[in-house]
């Protein structure tokens, strides 16, 4: 038999009030994104007109089609594909090279090796000296410019090192020893098979910040073939450089218009749709970072 | 046994060791194993250990202090290997534009270079402090980090209240799965949202005005709206990633107190006052000590992409301004004096709020 309390006329009163805010605050996260993804549907006058609020109007994918016939977009989009891709990579190796043999207690001098890292984060050289190193090496205008400079995140150094620590016993360690592996092969045939959450973690978190960035790109490139996604959307985005002419399939020029506006918001949603859809099933990888990343606090 | 684990030159003899030499099969291993250590040594240990369990940082120190670092080094080799990537990365690309960043002393010239280039002392600095941009870039900067730090402080906490208050568990997963969404758009993104949102010829937010019967507004261009746009788009964005936090510390309250002020009769409004909102303080204050830290430090990426001609009464700040006047214009010597400015202020202030909260609330970050 289960006892329960009843609930006071307050908390009733409460409850409700509650399900309405956080109502509220779903709407208002929600609104943009359902409008921009309805315009992205929607009939470019319609667009243009404002007609669109909330559904589509007369769906159409003229939107979609204009971003996948434009050179530039389609371009850019393989380029930001590569950078995150391989960027992505040498950024979780450089990260393991560095947390693995920092949370290893044999580690002579760790803790001078970890401040010199951490010191990174409350100090910085900035973005002058920084453009003016890459350029000293000649890796302006170079793809290597978008994965050299950023191969390490010294926060995701931090919270690898912080799981490596307190998931993988000292005992493991030693017990490996004695069977005779070295330390690479404890980190390749131990280590990192314990450690796949976190790897996930930080594959994720290096991935999205690769894909999402623009400013390192606008510093360092200049030729419009490596241009990553995110240069090219604000260009038409935010500086409104549609080029009308690319648009060649539509006549008229109120229906290029209509076309060019169009094109926004579905390429908003083209450049959003990797992230978004594959993070509601990760989602809880980045939680976890997060929560890792807390325990030092 | 219960004891923690020695370090003898080097090599750690924990617990799970010690049991294999009192089963006897730890003899021999051990003495294959590391090869340096006499059966004498071993039982020494062994006997030390027992008498006196907490010996452990004393017998570190046991270790010849002859060999040194290389010693380790051949211990260990891997370990080290492995860090020279790492190492390098973070000589070259963290502290050589650290170094680089004497040339905010200097007349900087790209052509003569570091040491072609005149030294001109505090010149660049001066200049930056009686420039005619500086008050407002200050006003600018610190005004826009004021204003998320008002706004966007509270706002995570009640949305991880409020979250933590619906006891539907469908409804708070896809609560926490829809807000958390926002964060992972990039900024140029947000911002053509913002653009095509806001925008004075079809944007839905004008419909709304003009709805109500105003004329439209074209609010990115107005420079009085640039910090509400800039602060409440970015709560938009990140308010449900920063609730995460909270939502963890609020789970980690213990239920048995919930439990017991129930019975005791208290309301569930008295409950978050006097349970949950004590209990995510030491979380809150960590948060607010790095936000204030950074108060500074608006982020560039989204202030530069906001910026306009018509707004820039109000959206420059110290950052976009290094990069204007820097990259832009070739100024390097002298932005590079105007980043550090900001630099030093930032580790001060981050410094200073953590050492008053380290000695008020006895919460710190270090």
């Amino acid at each position: 038999m289960k006892y329960q309390i009843r609930q006071s006329k307050a908390d009733t009163v409460f409850g409700v009030i509650n399900a309405a805010l956080l109502g509220f605050v779903i709407l208002i996260v929600l609104y943009p994104l359902v409008f921009i993804l309805s315009a992205s549907f929607s009939d470019p006058v319609a667009v243009m007109s404002g007609r669109v609020w909330l559904w589509p109007i007369s769906p159409t994918l003229k939107g979609y089609s204009a971003v996948f016939s434009n050179n530039s977009i389609v371009a850019s989009y393989i380029n930001s594909i590569i950078y995150t891709v391989a960027g992505t990579l040498v950024n979780v190796c450089v990260t393991i090279m560095a947390a693995y043999p920092l949370s290893r207690k044999e580690l002579y001098g760790r803790n001078v090796f970890m401040f010199l890292f951490s010191f990174t984060m409350l100090f910085s050289g900035g973005m002058i000296p920084s453009y003016l190193l890459v350029r000293g090496l000649k890796l302006i205008d170079t793809r290597w410019a978008l994965i050299i400079p950023v191969a390490l995140g010294v926060w995701d150094l931090i919270i690898t090192r912080t799981y490596l620590q307190s998931n993988i016993p000292q005992e493991l360690y030693e017990a490996a020893e004695i069977d005779g592996a070295g330390d690479f092969r404890v980190l390749v045939q131990i280590v990192l098979p314990l450690s796949t959450p976190i790897l996930a973690v930080i594959t994720l978190f290096y991935a999205i910040r690769h894909w999402n960035s623009y400013f390192d790109a606008l510093l360092y490139l200049k030729s419009m073939r490596l241009f990553p996604l995110q240069l090219t959307l604000r260009n038409i985005l935010i500086l409104n450089t549609v080029d009308l002419s690319m648009l060649t399939d539509v006549e008229e020029i109120a229906q290029r218009q209509g076309i060019a506006e169009l094109l926004k918001y579905s390429l908003i949603v083209v450049a959003s749709a990797p992230v978004l859809l594959i993070y509601p099933f990760v989602q809880k990888y980045f939680i976890k970072g997060i929560m890792i990343g807390s325990l030092k606090g | 046994m219960g004891v923690m684990p020695i370090h003898t030159q080097g090599i750690q003899i924990t617990p799970k060791v010690m049991n294999c030499i009192f089963t006897g099969v730890g003899d021999h291993v051990i003495l294959k194993l590391y090869n340096i250590y006499e059966k004498r040594l071993c039982m020494r240990l062994v006997t030390r250990l027992h008498l006196n369990g907490n010996r452990t940082s004393k017998q570190k120190h046991d270790a010849p202090k002859t060999a040194g670092f290389m010693r380790y080094v051949k211990k260990h080799p891997v370990l080290y290997c492995l860090l020279i990537v790492p190492l390098l990365y973070l000589i070259v690309f963290k502290y050589v534009p650290m170094y680089g960043l004497i040339i905010s002393f200097m007349d900087f010239n790209p052509v003569d270079g570091f040491l072609g280039s005149k030294w001109i002392g505090f010149e660049n600095f001066a200049r930056f402090f009686s420039s005619p941009v500086f008050n407002r870039l200050i006003v600018n900067t610190v005004g826009i980090s004021v204003y998320q730090l008002l706004a966007g402080f509270p706002i995570p906490i009640i949305l991880a209240l409020s979250i933590n208050e619906t006891k539907q568990k469908w409804a708070r997963k896809s609560a926490q799965m829809i807000t958390y969404a926002p964060h992972f758009i990039s900024t140029v993104v947000m911002v053509g949202i913002l653009n095509q949102m806001l925008s004075p010829h079809n944007g839905v937010a004008n419909k709304l005005v003009e709805l109500l019967g105003f004329p439209a507004v074209n609010f990115m261009g107005k420079p009085e709206y640039f910090k509400s746009i800039f602060v409440w788009s970015g709560i938009w964005q990140n308010m449900g990633y920063s609730s995460i936090i909270y939502i963890a510390a609020l789970t980690s309250i213990d239920p048995g107190i919930q439990e017991a002020a129930v019975v005791d009769g208290a309301s569930k409004i008295k409950r978050i006052f006097y349970i949950d909102l004590p209990g995510i303080m030491p979380t809150a204050i960590i948060l607010l000590i790095v936000n204030a830290g950074q108060i500074m430090n608006v982020g560039f990426e989204k202030a530069y992409l906001m910026q306009n001609p018509m707004n820039m009464r109000t959206s420059e700040i110290i950052s976009t301004y290094v990069y204007q006047v820097g990259l832009r214009n070739g100024d390097f010597g002298y932005s590079t004096a105007v980043g550090l400015f900001n630099s030093i202020v930032n580790l001060v202030l981050m410094l200073t709020v953590n050492k008053i909260a380290g000695k008020t609330s006895e919460t710190s970050l270090f």
